[in-house]
């Protein structure tokens, strides 16, 4: 009836885990409590939870960002502290067995639940606002990526107190991963997340590609997009490309594992190396799918922090093209050492390096960018600074690994781990900090604290040198990565140091924390308050409307002539546009995307656990509603002229309080 | 909104194109299950003549029955469809490309 669950599952002997329930179940609680005594229920469920409005699912996106970040930086800090001790005699405070789900369970939340989170939060807040749409080409899917991604996140954190996580790594590897070594629910967890996870994801690219290729305003071109728009664009072709081969790479080995299958095993004509091809085939196009996006945020933060047009717009956007497609075809560099020959070894190795151009032109331009303009040293603009010293330096440490046979003493090393932190926290996390600085006035009205980002930024860069430099070090002395004890006396204090830099970045967190717990309380003071829906003297079309935009976010769709025109218009003096206002054509809200993803949550979990009823009432579910939803024909409305004149008139006032104020 | 509503004026083909893609269709399945079933090609042989086929049967498909062409209208849809082949090549082909070289360093095989 159960199927595998039963009531050991629960690890009681565990105090970190009931500890961390304890604290999961009292925040949980609190939260859910304050909805009810202040009856917001209805708002919630009819305002958030059934929305298809691009701005709030990007808000969604970007909360359950932050809360997973929370939730990867607590594993990380934990592994951390235990190599800290785990010194010769001292065994440390986590066992194998726990260390082992903690690393896998870090990597896999960081990037598929923090770091995809934040970047589709961003597409979903920008790209429709950038391109004068009024929502994206699909709103119903939309809300559905954002169900699945959160089914993916949910199922994740619950193996923490049901069961338990994979132990194999945040990429599964086989045969490690097989049933033979793994017979636990583990990587059953890993698979069902992120398969449910991966359909939010790719749905994501193809709205967004569609989006970007239908919906921009007219008279906008392709090369007058905006270069976060560009970026974005590039992202998603990568995620239709790459999705699929993730698919399909987690499919066959659920074949393996729940069909008796031999896809990866070590027996029976299994290929444990054709795994590693395809899964790295999606891996390597993903960490650009994750940091292209972020050299869009820096080229617009640099761009109008700099009070200056882009440096080469037009190799910006050739550059980007180009690392689309060269992400293609480098990814034999994560397992040089597999054993290919050095035919294989030599062209991915080279294909590596010639990367390292196109972003080497991007680097430029963002300084040529900089150069003679007048540069305001605001918070995001600390990050983007942050970015291009710490980005370079991982990026030349890649070029080192490129060389296969420099790969062969530094693969698997300290040294690796090293470097991905190096262009993942210096790259990506710090682009999507700068954007969501960025852009959050446009979300919510008001501006996010200086002072706390400022410090929230210098804790950030000080402890990452702090934390990752001593594992250069470490790669170079020998020590690989995943290990759960050692006895080396020369790494004690670099892993000590290592240590107090992951202290120095929780305080950043605690910083970023501090800084929107102060925004929202001085939200209403005026040098907070974004009236003008402009409020750093943006180039781009989000900046022409109010902050935060109306739900159908244009009430004239504005006519594009060249790039960057709002900036023109505003040189020119802000035109008021003469169209007549029309009823304005939108999506109805729907709950269709919250069932499915509850039903998708059910089939998840009774599929991990083998609870057969129970998977299949899920996967029932999730046709019915997606039947239903097909069939249903009211699907959308229309804005009245006088609701939409009744906003601009709003607008109009709260522009005019701005300037009087000046 | 309302931009995302394009009427569908693409092309539906005609009768003849129809028969044409037909007959095509047919010939090219029965000559896959002759190169098979008569035994007159070496198995190798028979295995790259399916190969050819099945890629001469895609392409009949498309041009036939899905209306693939370099018309106006078709563009996205062609460029959509050299996009994917592109993928596909990169995937499949790089992925033999590793695991036969590997094979061989390996003597795995």
């Amino acid at each position: 009836m159960l199927g595998k669950l039963s009531l050991s599952a629960i690890p009681f002997d565990v105090p970190i885990l009931v500890g961390t329930f304890l604290g999961v179940a009292v925040i949980g609680l609190a939260v859910l409590g304050a909805v009810t005594y202040f009856g917001k229920w209805g708002y919630l469920w009819r305002e958030w939870l059934t929305t298809v409005d691009h701005k709030r699912l990007a808000v969604m996106y970007i909360i359950l960002a932050i809360v997973m970040l929370f939730r990867g930086f607590a594993d990380a800090i934990m592994m951390r502290t235990q190599l800290a001790l785990a010194y010769a005699g001292n065994p440390g405070y986590l066992p194998p067995h726990h260390y082992d789900q903690i690393f896998s369970a870090h990597g896999t939340i960081m990037i598929f639940f923090m770091a995809m989170a934040f970047m589709t939060g961003l597409l979903n807040l920008v790209v429709p606002l950038q391109i004068g749409a009024r929502d994206v080409a699909f709103p119903f899917l939309n809300s559905l990526s954002f169900y699945m991604t959160l089914v993916g996140a949910l199922l994740i954190n619950i193996s923490l107190f049901i069961g338990e996580f994979a132990q194999c790594g945040w990429l599964v590897y086989p045969p490690l991963s097989e049933m033979q070594f793994s017979p636990g629910v583990g990587v059953d967890y890993y698979i069902w997340a992120v398969q449910i996870s991966g359909v939010g994801t790719l749905l994501t690219g193809v709205n967004f590609f569609t989006t970007i290729v239908k919906m921009r305003a007219p008279g906008m071109g392709w090369m007058q997009m905006p270069v976060f728009t560009w970026t974005a664009f590039c992202t998603t072709v990568l995620i239709m490309a790459s999705f699929p081969v993730l698919t399909v790479t987690l499919a066959l080995l659920s074949l393996d594992r729940y069909l008796g299958m031999h896809f990866f095993t070590n027996d029976a004509g299994g290929n444990v190396m054709l795994y590693l091809s395809m899964i790295w085939t999606w891996g390597h196009p993903e960490v650009y799918i994750l940091v292209i996006p972020a050299f869009g945020v820096f080229s617009e933060v640099t761009s109008t922090f700099s009070r200056k047009p882009l440096f080469g717009y037009n190799t910006m956007v050739y550059a980007t093209c180009s690392i689309m497609v060269l992400s293609f075809v480098v990814w034999v560099h994560h397992f040089f050492t597999m054993g290919a020959g050095a035919n294989v070894n030599t062209f991915f190795g080279i294909m590596t390096m010639v990367i390292a151009v196109p972003t080497g032109v991007k680097i430029f331009n963002w300084l040529f960018t900089m150069y003679k303009g007048r540069v305001e040293f605001t918070a995001p603009m600390y990050w983007t600074i942050g970015f291009m010293i710490t980005f370079s330096i991982g990026g030349m440490t890649g070029v080192m690994m490129a060389m296969p046979a420099a790969d062969w003493i530094l693969h698997n090393s300290l040294f690796l781990i090293a470097h991905f932190h190096n262009v993942i926290i210096g790259g990506v996390y710090f682009g999507y900090i700068a954007g969501m600085g960025f852009w959050f006035p446009k979300a919510f009205g008001f501006k996010l604290n200086e002072a706390w980002g400022k410090r929230a930024f210098w804790c950030w860069f000080v402890g990452f040198y702090l934390a990752f430099v001593p594992l250069y070090v470490l790669g170079l002395e020998g020590m690989t990565r995943r290990m759960n004890h050692y006895d080396n006396p020369d790494w004690r204090p670099w892993l000590l140091i290592a240590e107090a830099g992951a202290v120095v970045i929780a305080l950043g967190i605690v910083c970023q924390l501090t800084q929107l717990y102060v925004s929202i309380r001085d939200r209403n003071l005026p040098e907070n308050l974004d009236l003008t829906g402009d409020p750093w003297g943006g180039r781009t079309l989000e900046w022409s409307i109010s902050s935060p935009p109306p739900a159908y976010n244009f009430a004239v769709i504005p006519d594009i002539h060249g790039l960057d025109t709002f900036h023109t218009e505003k040189q020119l003096g802000r035109r008021a546009h003469n169209k007549p206002l029309e009823p304005i054509h939108m999506p109805k809200n729907t709950a269709a995307g919250a069932l499915i993803g509850a039903f998708s949550f059910i089939l998840g979990f009774g599929a991990i656990w083998y609870i057969w009823w129970m998977a299949g009432l899920g996967l029932i579910g999730i046709v019915v509603t997606m039947i239903l939803r097909s069939a249903n024909r009211d699907v959308d409305y229309y804005v009245p002229v006088s609701e939409i004149e009744h906003n601009e008139e709003v607008y109009s006032r709260r522009i005019a309080a701005a300037q009087a104020a000046e | 909104m309302a931009q995302a509503h394009t009427t569908h004026d693409g092309s539906h083909g005609s009768y003849q194109s129809y028969i044409i893609g037909f007959v095509l269709a047919v010939v090219l399945t029965v000559a896959s299950f002759a190169a098979v079933m008569t035994h007159a090609l070496a198995p190798g042989m028979a295995l790259a003549a399916l190969g050819v086929l099945a890629v001469v049967q895609i392409v009949v498909h498309l041009v036939f029955f899905l209306h693939l062409n370099t018309s106006n209208e078709q563009s996205w849809n062609l460029m959509c469809f050299i996009f994917a082949a592109a993928s596909v090549v990169i995937i499949v082909g790089g992925t033999l490309f590793i695991m036969h070289d590997t094979a061989i360093n390996m003597m795995s095989r």
